[in-house]
C-alpha cells in the first residue's frame, strides 16, 4: 500500500502544515475583507469587491490618530524597556551581588502574571496616587511589562558570549569604555535587537493593560475594540494587512542583508 | 529573521548560567540594576500591595474607601463568581491541550523536516503578531459565521451533533458558544506554544534519532523514548505561556462568546471599569493571581523542571 506508507512517512508534515493553515487563516480573511464593501456597519460578511478602503486608509475618524499614538507609545516603550532591560541583563550575567534570587524573581513574575491582574493593580496605584490617566500612564505600563522580556532575550545572548574577548581587548590596551563600545556591545547587539523587536510587538499590540490604564486616550487596539461594538470599518483590515506585509518585508530584508554580510565576512 | 528566532522563549531554561566573574567596582551591578528594578518595584510590586489593601477596604466611590480588614469580600466574590473561575480554568486547560496537540507537529516540522523552508515557516508563525490580535480574533467571527462554510461542513459531518451533546455548541451555531471561545484562545496563544517547543526540539542532536533507529526502535518508539522526553523543557514553558494568559483573557470570551461563556477576566474588567466596585475587583484579581502562582509552582515541581525559573 504505497499511499498508506507515504501518508505514514509524511504524517508530521501534513499535521504541521494544517496547523500553519489554522494560524494563517484569519490573516487571509483579514486581507480578503480589506477589499470588501460591506452593506451595514460591520465588515463580517462578503458583499462585493472594492478598493475604496485601500485608497483612503485614514477615511475613518480617529483611526490614524490612534495608530499614531500606538506607534509613538511602542517606540518610547521599546527604547525605555530595552535600555533598562539591557542594563539589568548585564548586571545579572556579569556580576555577583546580593539579592540575586530576589531580582530574578522580580524579573520572572511579570511574565507569569495574567495581564488582567497587572492591569487592575496598576490602575489601583494610579487611582490612589490621583494620576491623570493617558499617554504617560500607558507608557509606564508598557515599559513595565516589556522589561522582563528584554532582560530574558539579552541575558541569553550575553551569557553565550566568550568573556576572553573582552580580556583580549583590555590586553590590547583598550579602556573600559572602548572595550564596551567596540567589543561587548557589537556582540550583544543581536540579543538587544531581538529584545527590542519583541518589546515593540508586545507594546504595539497590547490591549488588556492599555484598556485599564488609558483614560480617554485611544490606542489602535482600543480603537479596534471600540469598533467591534460600534461597527468595524474596512480600514481596520487595511491597516492590519499592511502591518502584516511590512513585518514580513522587514524580516525578509534583514535576512537577506544578514546573509550577505555573513558571506562577506567569511 | 535571525533576530526573532534567536529570541529565547521567555521561560527558557536558564540553568547553565556561567559563574559571574569578579570585576572592579563593588557598586557597579547595583547601579546597573537600579533604574529597571526601581521601575518594576514601583509599577509592578507596589501596585500588588495597593491591590491587596484595596481588596480589604469598604466604602463607596462618593465617601471614599477605608481599610476595614473586610475579608468577607473574598468570600462573597468567590461564592458569586466561582463558575467563572472554573470556566476560566477549564477553557484555558482545553486551549493549552489543543495548542500542544496542534503546535507540536508544526514545531517538529520546523525543527527537523522543513529544510530550506525553515525560516519562511518561522516568519509565517510570527508575522501574524503584527496584525493586531483583536483584528484577527474578529476574523474568526467571519470564519465561524452562522451558515458559513465551516459551520456547514461541521453540520454535514455531524460534528456539531457530538459537540451539541457535549454542551460545547448550541443548535446550528458555533459562535457565542464555548467551542468558539476555546478555538479563539487556542488560536491566539498557539505561537507561544510553538516557539518554546521549537527551541527545545532544535537543540536535540539528530544523531540521537539515528542511534535509536540503529537500535531497531520504530519511529513511534523513538519519539516516545527520545524526542518527547528531551523536549520536556519546551513542553513545560509552552504550556505555561499558553495557560497563564489564557486563564486571564477576556477578549476571546467577549468577542466570540456570549454571557454564558464569561470568564473571570470579563468579571474583573466589568467590576473594575463599569461597576466600579474596586474591592470586589481587587479581591477577584488577587484570587486569580494566587491560584495561578500556586498552579504554576506545583506544575513546575511536578514536572521536575525547577531550574526553569
Amino acid at each position: 500500500m504505497p499511499f498508506v506508507n507515504w501518508l505514514k512517512r509524511h504524517l508530521v508534515v501534513i499535521a504541521g502544515l494544517l496547523t500553519l493553515a489554522y494560524l494563517l487563516l484569519p490573516n487571509v480573511v483579514v486581507t480578503v475583507f480589506s477589499f470588501n464593501k460591506p452593506k451595514g456597519r460591520f465588515n463580517y460578511e462578503w458583499q462585493q469587491f472594492s478598493t475604496d478602503a485601500w485608497k483612503d486608509p485614514c477615511g475613518v475618524a480617529d483611526l490614524c490618530g490612534s495608530l499614531s499614538i500606538s506607534l509613538q507609545i511602542a517606540f518610547w516603550a521599546t527604547l525605555g524597556a530595552t535600555l533598562l532591560g539591557t542594563l539589568i541583563a548585564f548586571a545579572l550575567v556579569r556580576y555577583r551581588f546580593r539579592a540575586r534570587g530576589a531580582v530574578n524573581s522580580l524579573i520572572f513574575l511579570p511574565m507569569a502574571m495574567p495581564e488582567v491582574v497587572m492591569a487592575a493593580s496598576l490602575l489601583t496605584l494610579f487611582l490612589n496616587l490621583g494620576a491623570q490617566l493617558g499617554f504617560w500612564t500607558i507608557l509606564i505600563a508598557h515599559i513595565m511589562f516589556c522589561l522582563s522580556f528584554v532582560v530574558t532575550a539579552v541575558k541569553a545572548r550575553v551569557m553565550s558570549m566568550d568573556p576572553r574577548l573582552e580580556q583580549a581587548a583590555q590586553d590590547l590596551y583598550a579602556g573600559p569604555v572602548q572595550t564596551f563600545l567596540r567589543v561587548t556591545l557589537p556582540i550583544a547587539a543581536p540579543g538587544i535587537a531581538a529584545g527590542a523587536l519583541l518589546a515593540f510587538a508586545l507594546s504595539f499590540d497590547d490591549f488588556i493593560i492599555t484598556n485599564f490604564n488609558a483614560g480617554s486616550t485611544v490606542t489602535f487596539p482600543m480603537f479596534v475594540w471600540g469598533s467591534a461594538q460600534r461597527g468595524t470599518p474596512v480600514q481596520i483590515n487595511v491597516i492590519g494587512t499592511a502591518m502584516f506585509l511590512l513585518a514580513v518585508l522587514f524580516v525578509l530584508t534583514s535576512m537577506v542583508v544578514g546573509s550577505r554580510r555573513s558571506r562577506k565576512t567569511s | 529573521m535571525t533576530t526573532l528566532t534567536e529570541a529565547p522563549p521567555p521561560l527558557a531554561p536558564a540553568a547553565s548560567e556561567p559563574k559571574p566573574q569578579r570585576r572592579r567596582g563593588r557598586w557597579t551591578p547595583y547601579w546597573l540594576l537600579l533604574p529597571g528594578i526601581l521601575w518594576l518595584l514601583v509599577f509592578f510590586a507596589l501596585p500588588m500591595i495597593y491591590q491587596a489593601s484595596t481588596s480589604v477596604q469598604t466604602g463607596s466611590l462618593e465617601e471614599g474607601y477605608k481599610v476595614t480588614w473586610h475579608f468577607a469580600t473574598y468570600w462573597d466574590a468567590l461564592s458569586e463568581y466561582w463558575p467563572q473561575f472554573l470556566r476560566s480554568v477549564a477553557y484555558a486547560a482545553a486551549a493549552t491541550v489543543l495548542c500542544l496537540v496542534l503546535g507540536y507537529p508544526l514545531a517538529y516540522l520546523i525543527a527537523f523536516r522543513a529544510g530550506r523552508w525553515r525560516n519562511l515557516i518561522m516568519i509565517l508563525v510570527i508575522a501574524p503578531f503584527f496584525t493586531s490580535f483583536l483584528i484577527r480574533t474578529l476574523a474568526w467571527k467571519t470564519i465561524l459565521a452562522d451558515g458559513g462554510p465551516v459551520v456547514g461542513a461541521l453540520n454535514t459531518l455531524h460534528v456539531l451533533d457530538v459537540t451539541n451533546w457535549l454542551g460545547w455548541t448550541a443548535g446550528d451555531r458555533v459562535l457565542a458558544t464555548p467551542l468558539a471561545v476555546v478555538c479563539g484562545l487556542t488560536y491566539n496563544f498557539l505561537p507561544f506554544m510553538i516557539l518554546p517547543l521549537y527551541t527545545s526540539l532544535e537543540r536535540i542532536d539528530g544523531r540521537l534519532h539515528e542511534a535509536a533507529g540503529d537500535l531497531y526502535a520504530r519511529p513511534v518508539t523513538t519519539f516516545r523514548k527520545v524526542t518527547f522526553p528531551l523536549s520536556m523543557p519546551g513542553v513545560v514553558s509552552g504550556t505555561l505561556l499558553t495557560f497563564i494568559p489564557a486563564a486571564g483573557d477576556y477578549v476571546n470570551a467577549e468577542l466570540l462568546g456570549s454571557t454564558d461563556t464569561r470568564m473571570i477576566g470579563n468579571v474583573i474588567q466589568t467590576q473594575f471599569l463599569r461597576i466600579l466596585d474596586y474591592p470586589t475587583a481587587a479581591a477577584l484579581s488577587f484570587i486569580l493571581m494566587a491560584a495561578i502562582l500556586l498552579m504554576v509552582t506545583f506544575y513546575i515541581r511536578g514536572s521536575g523542571t525547577e531550574d526553569l525559573v
